[in-house]
Parts: structure tokens; C-alpha cells; sequence
């Protein structure tokens, strides 16, 4: 593994390290990425997704994250896999349509929301997107306990949607604070098009 | 070459804050009472403030600086005044006056300053403006720009959210110079795009404004930081969908290729963010896309006009050499927002 320091590197720097040691690399491996934004680890993403590498990043503490491509063999490897086996990683839904999870105590059922986005974003494999509903929209606005760990997913790529109509309804539409608007269109065809749909 | 290094970081509008952070503050501002004089304030996001002073007479007020994107300092001050007066264009204004704004590190070489200065104050006689004043700042990095006046007819005030379903939209310039000044930024631009890019740049709206006069303008913006698709948003303005032609969209050939090697902006990726699920993309290349998403520094005009005025407005414009071209459609509100296609 060839480790690279893009801390304090704004774009394409990061990117353009990361493609240097790629090319040291000369052949599979490894190579693992230091940024300070969340912006550079979606560019990097972006280039992994369409070099084809396999990629997952982490935010390891406040202003610094990491992104690990693998290369080569170990990824093409894991493609050919894919043959025998289709891979829904990456093609995974998550769809939260309450503010709670579970039904019988609402209080309780908060705290296991919360418990449950953090926990997902310990996952090796994460969701492609997010799509947040009904009281599921609270989730993404201000004062939601619950922003962070969202704020996380996104950084390490994780589409963060919310319903448009949901936000107006509760008049949250001003108060969004992570990911974007959406609408039943872009709702209904992400389920369409996914993998598999979890639903805490 | 320390010197070289501060002069030069993401600069130009690559530098300007993401328009979703943005959003979000205006939104939460104290607003003023209501007065009816002004007719264009940041309710819409537009590109400057224009408040009427009498039936005939309004004054158009906008301010632009930022950090280099090139490494010549005669030249940025150039881009940096072009695109600053562009906003008084955008708005269908002529520029009157223009004060500097400077921030300079203390211990620099002053002729940088004088170099930059020299090439904004060019451009503003260009406009037909006077350079009156200015204000200066010691800071660590190198930023300049110009706060300009200029006036308008009110009854004839481009706004850029009054365009029609139907309406074609025009771009005046090539997308692009925002990759082609990262890859040059990173020494892997070519001679001719950075050439290219910097024509493009120090390039008044100007001449693309004084064409639009013989027409019936609907809306009309300047494509800046947030792209064309964050600023074809904006024109779009909840109400309205677009199409987007993607074989005919303007753009400096080598911007393709730079952004196949990634050599993309932070900028760039806020705006994939901000407008991205907006936006379905048929069969489009990544490339495309990021040129779609590119900040562009003093980028064109984006004109939204009737079908038989865009026709006619695109040849005088090529006719006077401009690499201008017909790039969408405006339509009815749609599920989506902004359909790219046709590549």
C-alpha cells in the first residue's frame, strides 16, 4: 500500500497525487489518500468510480478523512465475482420514513434511529443513497440529533435525498441542512432501480 | 518563487462559496421594509442590485473579486475587471463608474500590484467606464476585483428569472476555463487552451450585451461559479424545466481531456451537489458532464429569447466572431428539472 498526504492540498491536488502514486503502484495494490475536505474525497470517489477501482473512505476525526482505492487484480478479481454473483454493493437503498425507529415507545425509538445511522456509517459496504420521508425528513434538517453522522455518510459518498413535498409539510423547507430536495419521481425510481431496499 | 506560489491557489470563480451554503444564510437575513424602487435585489439571486431612480434612469450596482487563476498578474487583473463589469451586462446595464478592491500581502513586490491594477483599470476604460477610487487591504493572499455602477433603463432590466416555455437559450462564451486553469495550475494544460482560456476570460460581455439590445431579451445571466447547469437553475427558477443540448454546447476542446485525467475543481463537485438531482444526464460522458459543472471565471452571457430572435441573434453573433451557440430549450415545469441529451 503506497500511502499519500493531500492534507491541506486543495483540488485537483489531492487527485493528482493519488493518480502518482497509481502509477508508482505499476500494477495492483492499494493506495490510501489523507484529505482535509469532504470535497476532495468526492472527487477522489468520483475518479475511483470511473477508473473503475474499488473505493471506501472514512472521516477519521474533524477536517481529516481518508479514501482508500485498491487497483489491478484485487479489484478486477472482485469483478469477475460479480459474474457468478451479482454484487448489489453500492446499489443498496436505505429508505427512512420516520423520525423513530420501531413502533411502541417514540422515545426509545429515536434513540435506536440514532443508534442506527451512526452504526451505519461503521459499515464496510455503505448504501448508494439515502432517501428520507414523512417524519424521516426531520432527520436531515436542523436541530436533528442525527446531522453528523448523516454529514458522514455523505462525505464517504452516500447520496443523501429528502422529500421535497415532506419538508414543506412540515415547514422544514428553509431548516434542510444536509443532502438535497427531492421528489417522488427521483424517490419512486431510486427503489425502482435498487438492489436491495432496508427500511429501520 | 514563494512569490509564484501565493499568487496563484484555486483562484477565480472556483473560489466562490458553494451556492447550497450560500443559500442558506440569505435566507436567514433580516430583511429590509419593503421599497418598491428596488427592482432587483438578492430575492432572486440575480446577478447585481438595480434600484430606479426615476421613470427612465436605474442604477445598477455590483461588486466581484477573487484570488488568481493565472499566474501572469497583468492578465488576472484583466479577467478579474471583466468579469466584475460582466454583472452590469448581465443585468442589460452600461457601466459608469468603478472602484478597486485589493487585497495584498504587505511584503510582495508592489509592481505585481501595479501589473494587476494596470489590467483592470484597461478593461474598464474598454467598458466605457471611469476608474474612480478604490480601497486596499493587507491580507496573506493576493484578491482584486472592482465594485462598478453602471445604469439601465428600468422598463428594460434583464432579469434572469423571467424567461418563457419555449424560449431558447444562447451562451455567448465556451465552457471549460475552469478545468483548462486547474490543469494549468498542476502544469498539465496546453500552451493553446490556457491561451485559449485567458482570451475567453479578459473577453467583455460587453459586445455580446450591445447585440442584445436590438432584441426582446425574456431573461438573461452570466454563467460564473455555479456553471451553467447552477446558473440555468437559477434561471429556471422552480417554475420552468430546460432541456440542454449537449452537441451543441461551446466548449475549449482540451477541457475534455483534462477532465478525463480527473483535474477537476472543489467548485465543480459543490455544483454536482447543489444542482446534480436536478439533473438526468441520457447517455452523456463524464467529461461533458464536468464541463456542464465547470465554475467558469467571466464566463458568457446566458440569453433566453423567443425561437426566431435566438436564430437571428446566434448569427450576428457568429457573424462578429463570437463562439456563441443555441445550447437549450426552456419548456413547461417537468418531474425533471434539467435533461441533458443529445451528445
Amino acid at each position: 500500500m503506497i500511502k499519500v498526504n493531500a492534507m491541506g492540498d486543495p483540488c485537483p491536488i489531492p487527485v493528482v497525487k493519488t493518480k502518482n502514486a497509481i502509477k508508482e503502484l505499476g500494477g495492483s495494490g492499494q493506495v490510501e489518500t489523507l484529505v482535509d475536505n469532504e470535497i476532495a474525497v468526492q472527487n477522489l470517489t468520483k475518479m475511483a468510480n470511473q477508473k473503475g477501482y474499488k473505493v471506501a473512505s472514512e472521516k477519521l476525526g474533524d477536517n481529516r478523512y481518508k479514501v482508500v482505492m485498491t487497483i489491478g487484480e484485487a479489484a478486477a478479481e472482485e469483478k469477475k465475482d460479480d459474474i457468478c454473483v451479482p454484487d448489489m454493493r453500492g446499489n443498496k437503498l436505505v429508505v427512512i420514513s420516520s423520525s423513530h425507529m420501531g413502533s411502541g415507545d417514540d422515545e426509545l425509538g429515536a434513540v435506536l434511529m440514532k443508534a442506527f445511522i451512526f452504526a451505519l456509517t461503521q459499515q464496510d459496504e455503505l448504501p448508494s443513497a439515502i432517501v428520507f420521508y414523512n417524519g424521516g425528513a426531520k432527520l436531515t434538517c436542523e436541530n436533528s440529533p442525527t446531522l453528523e453522522d448523516i454529514r458522514s455518510l455523505e462525505a464517504q459518498g452516500v447520496e443523501i435525498m429528502t422529500c421535497g413535498t415532506c419538508l414543506d409539510h412540515y415547514g422544514l423547507s428553509d431548516k434542510l441542512m444536509v443532502g438535497s430536495v427531492t421528489n417522488m419521481y427521483a424517490i419512486v425510481e431510486k427503489m425502482m432501480g435498487a438492489g436491495l431496499i432496508i427500511r429501520p | 518563487m514563494t512569490d509564484k506560489n501565493i499568487f496563484c491557489k484555486g483562484g477565480g470563480c472556483t473560489a466562490k462559496l458553494g451556492a447550497g451554503v450560500l443559500s442558506r444564510i440569505l435566507e436567514k437575513l433580516p430583511k429590509a421594509p419593503f421599497d418598491k424602487n428596488l427592482i432587483v435585489g438578492f430575492d432572486s439571486r440575480d446577478d447585481a442590485a438595480v434600484y430606479k431612480i426615476s421613470e427612465d434612469t436605474a442604477i445598477v450596482q455590483t461588486l466581484d473579486f477573487f484570488p488568481p487563476m493565472v499566474e501572469d498578474p497583468y492578465t488576472f487583473g484583466k479577467i478579474a475587471a471583466a468579469n466584475a463589469l460582466s454583472d452590469i451586462y448581465a443585468m442589460g446595464g452600461c457601466v459608469k463608474t468603478a472602484l478597486n478592491i485589493v487585497c495584498f500581502p504587505e511584503n510582495m513586490d508592489l509592481n505585481i500590484l501595479g501589473q494587476i491594477m494596470c489590467g483592470g483599470s484597461e478593461k474598464v476604460i474598454e467598458a466605457g467606464g471611469i476608474l474612480a477610487g478604490g480601497h486596499s487591504i493587507a491580507d496573506s493572499d493576493v484578491k482584486y476585483g472592482l465594485s462598478v455602477m453602471g445604469i439601465a433603463d428600468p422598463r428594460r432590466i434583464y432579469k434572469n428569472n423571467e424567461g418563457k416555455a419555449g424560449d431558447l437559450l444562447v451562451l455567448t462564451k465556451k465552457l471549460g476555463v475552469g478545468i483548462v486553469c486547474t490543469a494549468g495550475r498542476v502544469g498539465e494544460a496546453s500552451k493553446r487552451a490556457m491561451n485559449e482560456a485567458v482570451d475567453s476570460m479578459t473577453m467583455l460581455n460587453k459586445y455580446a450585451a450591445d447585440i442584445c439590445k436590438g432584441y426582446d431579451v425574456h431573461a438573461c445571466t452570466d454563467v460564473t461559479g455555479f456553471s451553467l447547469l447552477g446558473h440555468i437553475h437559477e434561471m429556471l427558477d422552480n417554475r420552468l424545466s430546460c432541456e440542454i443540448f449537449a452537441d451543441r454546447i461551446p466548449y475549449i476542446p482540451e477541457a475534455r481531456d483534462y477532465a478525463d485525467e480527473f483535474l477537476l475543481t472543489a467548485a465543480g463537485q459543490r455544483n454536482r451537489n447543489f444542482v446534480g438531482n436536478n439533473v438526468l444526464f441520457e447517455n452523456i460522458s463524464f467529461a461533458m458532464e464536468e464541463i456542464l459543472f465547470d465554475p467558469q471565471t467571466s464566463g458568457g452571457l446566458l440569453i433566453a429569447l423567443s425561437e426566431d430572435q435566438a436564430e437571428k441573434m446566434l448569427s450576428e453573433m457568429k457573424e462578429k466572431g463570437m463562439p456563441a451557440e443555441i445550447v437549450g430549450r426552456l419548456t413547461e415545469k417537468k418531474n425533471i428539472e434539467i435533461l441533458v441529451k443529445g451528445e
